[in-house]
């Protein structure tokens, strides 16, 4: 089941915010929504969880349709609006109550609040007002609020923004659990994030999908060059590394160490050149090729 | 829809809305009954509630306003309106929710009154005697009366993503409702389509429901202008959609 995209065109005015997007999440899947600024990412996840509704195109989630099942729809999801808004007058756990209220978990809803208050880490803060939290622990309400139901899909824009360290590993290890048996889209700017979480990577860039991939593919698959970070010890001048069959680029890193751009695995060759050249070799490692240079390829 | 009741209503009890809105409520009218000098019951030397009933539709035309104006507009400023709109909730949940609320708030502030009531009731000489049914008539009317104006000013709300703005053309349009068809009728301008500009006037409502006679005229005329400014609201409020 989980979500279907198809065709997807959202005007505003004569603007195409979003342009023809198609993409399906079965569950199980976590699929990391990719995109610099204005891309239309949010406006995607706005026309799934019927907010907005689509210019052209067509959505599905769970088998019903965004715009002429949309009470059904709303039913089976989750949502995290970006920027995360909150009745800051409200009580934590009152505010989840109301939501559980919302979605008719009648004599569930105490066990629900109190595992959700306990699953996103808000035991010693649910007798706040939400007005007084910090934005992590705002961030946690809002998360708690999208899953109280427990639902079948999960639509996350940015769930990270805004957490110290522990508290991203903390929601990101929550997200991971909760995508082995639901369906999750979560946007998101953090490349070691979709690294660390997704098993999908759908890139969009002026509301056009241009990548749909695994992680390890997209990194893989832009070109065969890989990257080595070396360090020597000894006097050598850095222009004879590039005798080296392979080495396109070497870029200095301080004193004696070099990154070194190759199109071949060359840790064997460099060995040699230190050996020959009588210098040390302290370290050598290769580095695959970043998500951030693949997403700036991908999206300029 | 009882959850968006319940939360609204739990907003007003736990902020001070719902305190000061009493409060101001019976404040104001309690000083025109019991101690503005020639207005209180006791210079006037009639046992009725007279004042309540006249002064209570121009309070609740601020009061009703102020409670109102905040209902969508403020969703609308905070983002919480994509909260609510993505829950399983139709616009109707969402509409009747919050319109209830305010009903209730009203219906809040005017249930102390009961007490000046009972006062009345025992002051009248011989005790007892006031006219009852044109006092009870009087507490309908100005029920139904506020229930008009929390609609007219949960449609402003829809509209608008600015509370001043949704305060200020509340008030006005309850004016408008309230009073103006009302005097535009004696100017005699239409000949005989005075009477029907006269019948779209609240206070003409208000007025003949306060004789302590239901005609189902005056209920036809209150439900349905509720129902309209709710549609109007609807209309505004799934505009969002084109």
């Amino acid at each position: 089941m989980g979500v279907e995209v198809n065709n997807l065109v959202k005007m505003y005015g004569a603007q195409r915010a979003v342009d023809g997007i198609s993409f399906s999440v079965q569950p199980g899947h976590i699929l990391g929504f990719l995109g610099p600024n204005g891309a239309g990412k949010s406006t995607t996840m706005k026309i799934i969880t019927c907010y907005l509704p689509q210019t052209e195109g067509e959505v599905k989630v769970c088998g019903y349709d965004v715009v002429h099942q949309s009470l059904e729809v709303k039913k089976c999801i989750g949502y995290l609006p970006e920027h995360n808004p909150l009745y800051l007058d409200m009580y934590v756990k009152e505010y989840l109550e109301f939501v559980a209220g919302v979605h008719r978990l009648g004599a569930h809803t105490a066990k629900a609040v109190d595992a959700m208050i306990e699953r996103t880490g808000l035991t010693r803060e649910y007798k706040k007002r939400i007005g007084e939290l910090s934005k992590g622990y705002r961030q946690r309400v809002g998360l708690a609020q999208a899953m109280i139901h427990d639902p079948q899909v999960l639509i996350l824009d940015e769930p990270t923004s805004g957490l110290d360290p522990n508290q991203i590993t903390e929601i990101r290890d929550l997200i991971r659990e909760i995508g082995k048996n639901k369906t999750v889209i979560l946007s998101t700017h953090i490349m070691q994030e979709v690294k660390a979480l997704c098993n999908r990577v759908v890139i969009i860039n002026k509301g056009k999908l241009v990548a749909d991939e695994t992680p390890e593919n997209l990194q893989h698959d832009t070109g065969n060059q890989l990257v080595f970070v070396a360090e020597f010890k000894g006097e050598f001048s850095p222009k004879n590394l590039h005798t080296i069959p392979g080495v396109e680029k070497t870029v200095s890193l301080g004193q004696n160490k070099f990154r070194i751009t190759a199109n071949c695995d060359i840790r064997e060759d460099l060995f040699a050149f230190a050996v020959n050249n009588k210098l040390v070799l302290l370290s050598v490692s290769m580095e695959d090729q970043s998500l951030e240079d693949v997403f700036r390829k991908l999206t300029s | 829809m009882l959850s968006v009741l319940k939360k609204e209503i739990n907003g007003f009890l736990s902020s001070l809305i719902a305190y000061i809105v009493m409060a101001v409520f019976l404040i104001a009218i309690g000083m025109f009954m019991w101690v503005v000098p020639d207005m209180n019951v006791f210079d006037n030397g009639y046992a009725n509630l007279d004042t309540l009933f006249s002064m209570g539709p121009w309070v609740f035309m601020f009061l009703v306003s102020a409670i109102t104006m905040r209902f969508f507009s403020e969703e609308k400023r905070s983002g919480t309106i994509e909260l609510l709109t993505t829950k399983p909730l139709t616009d109707w949940d969402i509409i009747m929710g919050k319109y209830f609320a305010g009903v209730f708030l009203v219906l809040f502030s005017i249930v102390p009154t009961f007490l000046y009531y009972y006062t009345i009731y025992e002051l009248g000489a011989p005790q007892g005697n006031m006219d009852i049914g044109a006092t009870w008539g009087s507490y309908l009317g100005l029920f139904m009366l506020a229930s008009c104006f929390v609609s007219v000013g949960i449609f402003s709300s829809a509209i608008t993503s600015n509370q001043i703005v949704s305060f200020i053309l509340s008030m006005f349009l309850c004016f408008f409702f309230f009073i103006v068809f009302d005097l535009f009728s004696d100017f005699k301008l239409l000949g005989s389509f005075d009477s029907v500009i006269q019948y779209l006037s609240i206070n003409t409502h208000y007025d003949s429901i306060s004789r302590g006679v239901l005609d189902s005229r005056d209920v036809v005329y209150f439900v349905s202008f509720n129902m309209a400014f709710l549609w109007f609201t609807r209309i505004s409020f799934g505009s969002r959609k084109w």
